[in-house]
Order: structure tokens, then sequence, then C-alpha cells
């Protein structure tokens, strides 16, 4: 996991070029940054694509495949969050194939984990509850797996509930390539593959971690969150990760922190107004 | 699926295995109840003192996973006698908080657990009266064929109210079942609360 | 460094040694014969032999495979001159046999011992094959240098470094057609220009034998067959594309083949074939064998280059491809072993020879490792374009056991089924795509009218299933999705709307999945949907009722 192929790369924008490449997205022509991603570029416009695993500070993983797009002339479907806008390129976010395979996926791990909204913590502020909403999934006509593995609750300030991870591996990200500590990784395949903590301890016995929290800042679910966090309390905060990654990469802009506030006076430390 | 236009639609509410929060979240439809009185005949449910699922039903809200014999019995005369069956919040639709235990395998431990080696019980499971449970919770899907799915936990009476006069609407004017669902607004739908 | 080998003195040393022999025992110590116990029949020959005193004539030579592997243990008795005997199904009494009535009585040929099953020389298995890279399989000890050397070894890249450019070499192999054998069929002359024209000074070109369809063993059985001949490819391939190191990617489930590479590496740095100037030239080219750990995704490229790199085998994304961006960073290209096997062999005889051999679109030959209800199973190296049939019914002798053929499944569980009508499709890369299928690496199970079909798509679900690295949703959890749904049709549980979603699923997963693995884990499925549909309809049900009750009043 450590040497990703793909190196995180500062997001290109105003301040590095000048949007000069011409990409028609979804029949409307428009101006792309050189360097720019299918993804990033969409965000731009305000054009939905939908994401799970993507985490803009972190490197590309590509593997909920949820930001799937047609782009003409290529006979597979490329993911919008890796590939780079070229001239003349010709993508549509959307289509009533995409839209099934998006819905498809995510009631793949509506059926794979234990994901009851009602008695999560996450509950309203869940990227998977969302993605259910967005993509239009009003039940699972899979096989609901119910798994039972151990919640790990070792660590003093956080807890770790298996069930509910979708394995976005942003977490071990986040870990490895802004803290730099690498706690987190996967371990086993296919449907085993699960989320470990150090060598496959107790999330609380692993001394290189440094509890500072962006791994739980960045999941997506309610599968990390705070000790004491009730149901429907937990206030993710993903947006944390690009402003340490672009704070480190010297292009510090004040974050606007309005819409995040943590659930309660956390008694742990978190991540809000400390500098990278 | 078209039902006669010359009568009133008849519309049915069920409660399988659930927390009756469906239904709670149904009676907050409010003045929304008197138009409903107005459209169609409310011929069975936890509201009315029928016993028996009566027949020609055209829509029937189920709250409710399947967890024992008289859930699925209920949902098999609901599907013989019904139009068009709505999965109406979580437990129906995945299983929600009344398949959690699931995770547990087989229940006949857990009777065991609490029946028989519990000191205040007579030691022994309870076989008579009760209904027997199905080794795993399953959700309404898992056993009769649903038609419309409407998630939530529960579903907020806006979407109850969208969903049931969306429906009643088309079955009025003999419209396809499946396009009302496809027409649906995102927001129209959301798991949990 | 070693001592720079002489090829001529060599080969002629060793067919000197070798025309002292009366007679040469060659025994298949291939994994097949090994396994039904071609040890003990080698040193029960031995023996025999020792004890007549008559080892300086008689030679036992432990060899590679001839092919008729349901046959084995094998043993072909060379004379010095006239035919060869090929003796099946020998055991040691057998090998007894032999030495007393063949190699040290003066009966041959069909009337040598008739003790012993001696397969016809004429056996249509043995017809309609061409060998090419299986030319040496069965003929030389694997484990001698000398032998490959005898057979020709080496004198194509000799030739190749001694007299032609790189781009000369590469050119060579554009010209020949020859395409991936590994199962995709790209054309290996193109991703040779793509790494010979990346930007690097550290450029890698890997073997990858981690074949792991089940049913297949061609790649296998080239690596202990006859390991130099990989090796000789490889270099090959390193001076054409300028890489400077090599690696062979081995499953670890072989530790024959790898033994006997490892060897062959040592024997060929000994003799300056590896290393730095590599036979008295400037090309510097070192080789290693890694071995997997068991997983079958690490056949794919991305996979494999993390598992070299110790890293968990996890397919990337691509862009960038391995010749951008492969091992360590550094421009890498990926051969699978059997398309490396015939780099020597048209590097030797020419492009035209190899073009003329197969089809316009898919020359040369292809080996197939024939599995399942057929009479005869083994492995077979046939020209591209012959027809399925033939191979069914001519090559391996129609079905066992008096059943009849219903399908064939080309390309493991990435292929597909192939029904009875198409059994005169020629076998190449476009017309299995055509059908659904694909070429594959070349497994080809045959299975019978008792075989269920959507019970045969369960099984090939639950490989992929169990093979899944879990990287990317769809095939992590759409492959277990579609074990659930094919588990719930073959049990009678199946309703219609869970056919629908078993073929929208596949679909999903076949279009959404990050790398090969998941993208053709759904065409079992698929293609048995296509021929044999009607056996999954007689499984459906209206409405399955849930199974028993646990307890409580079930009235």
């Amino acid at each position: 996991m450590s040497a990703s192929p793909v190196p995180p790369t500062p997001p290109p924008g105003p301040r590095s070029a000048r949007p000069n490449v011409a990409v028609t997205l979804d029949g409307e022509e428009v101006l792309a940054f050189p360097g720019e991603t299918v993804l990033a570029l969409a965000r731009r416009l305000g054009v939905p694509i939908p994401t799970l695993c993507q985490l803009d500070g972190v490197s590309v993983y590509g593997g909920c495949r949820l930001c799937v797009v047609e782009v003409e002339g290529e006979h597979r479907l490329p993911l919008a969050c890796a590939t780079e806008v070229s001239a003349d390129m010709e993508v549509r976010s959307t289509s009533a194939e995409l839209r099934d395979h998006r819905r498809r996926i995510v009631a793949l791990l509506f059926a794979e984990g234990s994901h009851v909204c009602a008695a999560c913590v996450a509950s309203g502020a869940c990227e998977l509850q969302d993605l259910a909403t967005e993509t239009g999934v009003d039940h699972v006509p899979y096989e609901l797996t119910f798994p039972s593995h151990e919640v790990d609750a070792s660590h003093p300030f956080f807890v770790l509930d298996r069930d509910r991870c979708v394995l976005c591996t942003r977490c071990v990200r986040v870990c490895d390539e802004i803290e730099g500590a690498h706690v987190w990784d996967i371990a086993q395949r296919g449907s085993d593959a699960r989320l470990i903590a150090g060598m496959d301890q107790p999330w609380g016995e692993v001394a290189s971690c440094t509890s500072c929290g962006k791994c739980v800042a960045a999941c997506p679910t309610g599968a990390l969150y705070h000790q004491g966090t009730a149901s429907g309390e937990r206030r993710p905060d993903p947006g944390l990760i690009a402003f340490l990654a672009d704070a480190r990469a010297g292009v510090w802009e004040p974050r606007d922190n309005g819409a995040v506030s943590q659930p309660r006076d956390a008694a742990g430390p978190h991540e809000q107004g400390t500098t990278p | 699926m078209t039902t006669s236009s010359t009568r009133r639609p008849r519309v049915a509410t069920a409660w399988l295995a659930g927390c009756s929060g469906c239904h709670m979240s149904f009676l907050d439809l409010d003045e929304a109840l008197f138009d409903l009185a107005e459209r169609a005949d409310v011929v069975f449910g936890p509201l009315t003192d029928a016993k028996v699922f009566p027949t020609d039903v055209d829509l029937t809200l189920v709250e409710g996973a399947v967890t024992n014999t008289d859930n699925l019995e209920l949902a098999q005369a609901i599907r013989a006698n019904t139009r068009v069956v709505v999965s109406f919040g979580d437990c129906a639709v995945t299983g929600n908080i009344t398949a959690l235990r699931n995770a547990l395998g087989d229940p006949s431990e857990l009777l065991q657990r609490v029946y028989v080696e519990h000191p205040d019980l007579t030691g022994v499971v309870p076989t008579e009266v009760v209904p027997g449970l199905l080794p795993k919770v399953l959700p309404l899907h898992e056993v009769i064929g649903v038609d419309v799915y409407l998630p939530g936990c529960p579903p907020t009476a806006d979407r109850i109210k969208t969903a049931l006069f969306a429906l009643l609407d088309a079955i009025e004017a003999g419209e396809d079942i499946a396009s009302v669902a496809a027409a649906r607004a995102p927001g129209d739908l959301r798991f949990g609360n | 460094m070693g001592k720079l080998i002489d090829l001529d003195a060599m080969r002629d040393a060793e067919l000197a040694a070798r025309s002292r022999r009366t007679h040469r025992a060659l025994v298949c110590s291939s994994t097949g014969c090994l396994s039904a116990g071609a040890a003990g029949v080698r040193a029960a020959l031995v023996a025999e032999i020792e004890a007549a005193d008559r080892a300086d004539t008689l030679q036992v030579v432990p060899t590679g495979c001839p092919g008729l592997c349901s046959r084995g243990p094998l043993v072909q008795v060379e004379p010095r001159t006239g035919p060869a005997t090929l003796y099946a199904e020998v055991d040691p009494d057998g090998a007894r046999s032999i030495v007393r009535d063949h190699l040290l009585g003066d009966r041959t040929g069909d009337q040598a011992t008739t003790e012993v099953a001696v397969v016809p020389a004429d056996l249509p298995f043995f017809a309609h094959q061409t060998k090419v890279v299986l030319a040496n399989a069965g003929r030389i000890d694997p484990d001698r240098l000398e032998d490959y050397v005898a057979a020709g070894g080496y004198r194509a890249l000799y030739d190749t470094l001694t007299t032609m450019t790189p781009e000369q070499a590469l050119t060579a192999v554009e010209r020949s057609g020859l395409r991936g054998r590994g199962g995709a069929g790209y054309p290996t002359g193109r991703k040779w220009r793509l790494l010979a024209e990346a930007p690097g000074d550290h450029k890698v070109v890997v073997a990858n034998g981690d074949e792991g369809d089940p049913g297949a063993f061609m790649d296998r059985t080239i690596m202990d067959s006859d390991p130099h001949r990989v090796l000789e490819g490889l270099v090959i391939a390193a001076y054409a594309t300028g890489a400077e190191r090599g690696y062979i990617y081995v499953r670890a489930e072989y530790p024959l083949a790898i033994e006997r590479l490892e060897r062959a590496i040592r024997a060929a740095k000994r003799s300056r074939l590896l290393g730095k100037g590599v036979l008295g030239t400037d090309l510097s080219f070192d080789v290693q064998v890694r071995v997997g750990a068991g997983a079958f995704v690490c056949g794919e490229e991305t996979a494999l280059m993390a598992s070299i790199e110790g890293r968990r085998g996890l397919p990337q994304l691509r862009p960038p491809y391995p010749t951008e961006r492969g091992l360590w960073g550094e421009p890498t290209m990926i051969n699978n072993v059997e398309t490396l096997a015939n780099i020597p062999a048209i590097l030797g005889n020419g492009p035209e020879w190899f073009a003329a051999m197969g089809t316009a679109e898919s020359p040369g030959t292809k080996v197939f490792a024939l599995a399942g209800s057929l009479m005869t199973t083994g492995l077979i190296e046939v020209p591209m374009g012959i027809s399925l049939r033939t191979i069914v019914e001519d090559m391996a002798g129609g079905i066992a056991g008096g059943r009849r053929f219903k399908a064939a499944q080309t390309g493991g569980p990435s292929g597909g089924c192939i029904p009875e009508r198409f059994l005169d499709t020629p076998v190449d890369y476009e017309h299995l795509r055509a059908l659904g299928s694909m070429m594959g690496s070349g497994g080809l199970v045959v299975i019978d009218d008792t075989v269920n079909m959507p019970e045969f798509a369960r099984f090939y679900m639950a490989f992929c299933r169990d093979e899944s690295c879990g990287k990317c949703v769809p095939c992590r959890v759409g492959t277990v999705q579609l074990h659930a749904l094919l588990d719930r049709i073959c049990n009678g549980q199946g309703r219609r709307r869970d056919l629908q979603h078993l073929e929208s699923l596949c679909r999903t997963v076949q279009v959404t999945s990050l790398c090969g693995l998941g993208q053709s884990a759904p065409n079992p499925v698929v293609s048995t949907l296509e021929h044999f549909r009607d056996e999954y309809e007689a499984l459906l049900v209206e409405e399955p009722v849930p199974s028993a009750v646990v307890t409580g009043d079930a009235s």
C-alpha cells in the first residue's frame, strides 16, 4: 500500500495554469486545466459524479468504481477520478447504463456490510447513505450477508466498527501519506479483506498511532468514530485532508470551517485548528 | 397492473416485525389522512378492526421484516390479495434493526439461553400460541414479490404522502406502477432518518 | 564471471557422448508423470541397467513432458538409429521388463515387450501436433544445459547478438505476428516496441509464469520441461528492448519448475549466457526467479509487479502502463512464458517461417492443456486455426465413458463454454472471442452431458470469488453475490427476478471491475446463459418458502 504507483499531485488550479483544454462534458463544451482529472473538472462545474474511495489530498485508489464515466471512443468505462482530460475528449458523466452500474455497486456495498442507518453513528452525515439516495438504491436485491466482525474499541479516543467499513482505504492512505504513521492496512483478500491496525493488533496497542484522528475525519461511513458518539452524532471532516495536503504543498488558504463542528467538546484530540 | 375504476381504491397497511414507527409516521400524515379517506377505503391494518386480510386490495403498505411464521403467512396473504405491494420502511426493505439478530447466527441458541438457561422462566422454549421463528430475518422482497420500495426509518410523512398519492393516482388511472417508482425524485427515498 | 560457452564444442561433445550409447530411455519427469510414479520407474530402469552392467551403453534420461499425461508414467526408448518406442503406464516392474526385453534383448518396436503398453507412433494425439515451444519437451533433460545446446539451444541467441541489431531483432518479432499467449493476444512485437522506445536506463522484462486457471498446465510444462528456452527468449527480449534485468514470476505451486529454472539460471550464468557480457558481447542482463504466494490475481500484470516488489498483490489502475511505469518505477514489459518460449524459434528460423504457421491473424502454434471428460487428456501443441472438433474428437479420442460432448470451456474462469454446434470453429483469438469465450492461456476443459451448466458456472464463480483480491467493489462483492444467486438457482430456490439480477450484475461486474479478473469473472455465466439458458430456466421456482422454522407454533 505504501508505494502507490499513482502519487498524489497537487490539484491543478488557477495558480498553475489557465483552463485551456477544450473538453465536451455531457454535450457542453468546457475548458479544463491541463492535467485536471475529469472528476475535478466536473466538480468545478457543479456536475455531480458519485465517488466513495476518492479523497482530495491523498493518492488515487480506484477501488469503489462509482465514478465510472463514458468517454467517446473508449470501449471501457474510465474512472473520472483517475482520468486526466485531454483535448477534444467527450465525456458523459451519466447515462441510463452508468446509473444502473452505480446503483448496483452501492447496493453491493449495502449487501456486504452491516449498514443499519437507523442505528449508526454516521446517519445523517454518511457518504454511503447519501450515495444510496443519490444513485436511487431503494432496496438491496442481493443477499444481505450480515457480517459480525469484532468492534475494536481499544483506542482511548476512537472506535473501529468493521461491519460498517467499505474498504475504501481512505484511512490507510491518510495515515500513510499525510500522517506518515501507516497504522492502517488491509489484510486478507476478497470477501475476507478487512481493515487492520498495526500488525493486526487492537488499535489501542499500536504504538505508531499518534491519535491524530485524521483517519476518523476521513472515513466516509460510521466505521471510524470518536468514543462516546451516539447514533446520528458523528460529524466527519474529509475536507481536512485536502487542507493539510495543500498546506504542505505551500498553497495554504484559510479554511471555511463553518460547516464543520465536532458533535461535542471531544475529550480526545482532533485536527481542527491544528497546524500541519 | 390496473384496477376497476368503478369503485374506490381499497388500501391496507400491515405490521410485520417492526417497531410500528412507520405506522406512527403514517399517522403523521395529519390532514392528508382526510384526503386519503376521501379517495380510498382503508380496509386492513393496525388502524382497523379487521382480523383477516381481505381480498381485492389495491395497495398495501407493509411495515416490518419477516421474522416468524405469522409474518410469513400474512405476507403471503397480502401478496395473494393485493395489486400493489409497497415495502414500507427500512425493516421491510432491508431487515434493519429487526435483522440484527442475523449476525448472531442460529436463533435456537438464543432461545435456549433466554428461556431454558434463564433461572426465572419455566425452563422450556414456548411453542404454543407464539409463532415459530425463521432461521433468518428476511426483508419482505425475499419472501414475496414487491412492487414499490419506500425506505426510511421511518419514512417521513412527506415521503409517505408523496408515494401514497402518486400510487393512488396511478392505480386510478390504470398506469404502470414501475414508472411511478422510476419517476420519483432522489429526495423521496433515504435509508435511516 | 563464468567461462564463455562454445556452443559448437558443447554440442559436438554431447552428441559424441550420445553416439556411444545403443539406447537412451527417456523417462518423463515432468510434474504429471512424477506424481504418477515416474521416479520409481526411473530408479528401476537405472538399477536394472546397472545390474546388467550396461550403464556405459544404455542411458536413462529424465526429461520433460511428451504430453500424453493421462497415460503416464511415460518412457520413450530411443535407439541410436531407427524409430523410438513410447511406453505408457509404466510401473517399476514394467520398467524392468523394458530393460530386459527391449534394451538388453533383441526385440524392438511394437513387439519389444508384451508386459507394457506401447503407444502407436501414428496416434492421432501426436499426428496433428506441431511442436515449437514444446519441441524439446520429452526430448531433453531439462536440468542439463548440454542437452539444450545439443538440441540447437542458444544458437538463436548467439546469432541474434552477433548478426542483428536490437532493432532488427525487434522487427523480426513484429513481422512474425506473434501474439501474447497469456490470453489477451496483444501483439508481442508491439509490446516490445513500447518498451524499446520507453525512456529509461534500467528497463525490466518479466516472464509471467503465474498460470492459475483450473485445469491449465501449459506454462508449468514449458518451464519444467525446457527452462533454458524461456531464458533464451528472455535474453533475446532484453537485447531487443534494451532491458538490463529480468524476472521470472512463478507461482509457488510449481516447485519443480522453480527448481529447474533456478538451476538453468545458474548454469547459464556459469556459461556467460547471462550476466555481464552475454556470449562475449556488450549485453548485460541478469535474471531472477520470483515466487508468488498463492494468488490467482498475481497473473495480472500490475498485481504481478506489486508482488515482485514485495507488496500486496493488488492490481493498479492503468495508465500508467507497465512500459511507462513498471517495477520500481522503471519501464517494464511482461510476457507470458509461452510467448517467450516462441522467441528462440522465431529468431532462429525467421519470422516468415513462424508466420506461415497457423492463421493470418493468429500465426504460430498454441499449447493447450486438455482436461475433463476426454478419452485422452494431456498437453498438445497445435497450429492456430485447427478446429475444436479435431482436438476433441480426433486428438483426444472423443468423450470418455460413452457419454456425449456437451461443451468445451476455453480460457478457464475467464472464458466461456462452447456448445457442440460450434465445434468446427477454428481455434484462434478472434473466433473464440466471437463465441463469447476466449483463447485464454490454453486451458481446454471438455464436459459431457452429465454436467449441469448452472452448477458448472457456479464452480467457476466460486473460484473467482475466492481469488478476488478485494480491491474493487464490483469484483469483491459482485462475485460473492453472483455466486449466491447461482447457488440459489442451483438449489431450486431461484425466482425469475433472481435470474434477472444475475444477468444485470454480470454486466456490471464485467464493465466496472478494475482488472481482468473481475472483468472476465462473469464470462462462464454469460456464455452458459447464452447457450444453455433452458437449464437455468428449468430450475426457477415461483416463490420459495423459507426453510425450517426454528421453533414455536409452526401451524
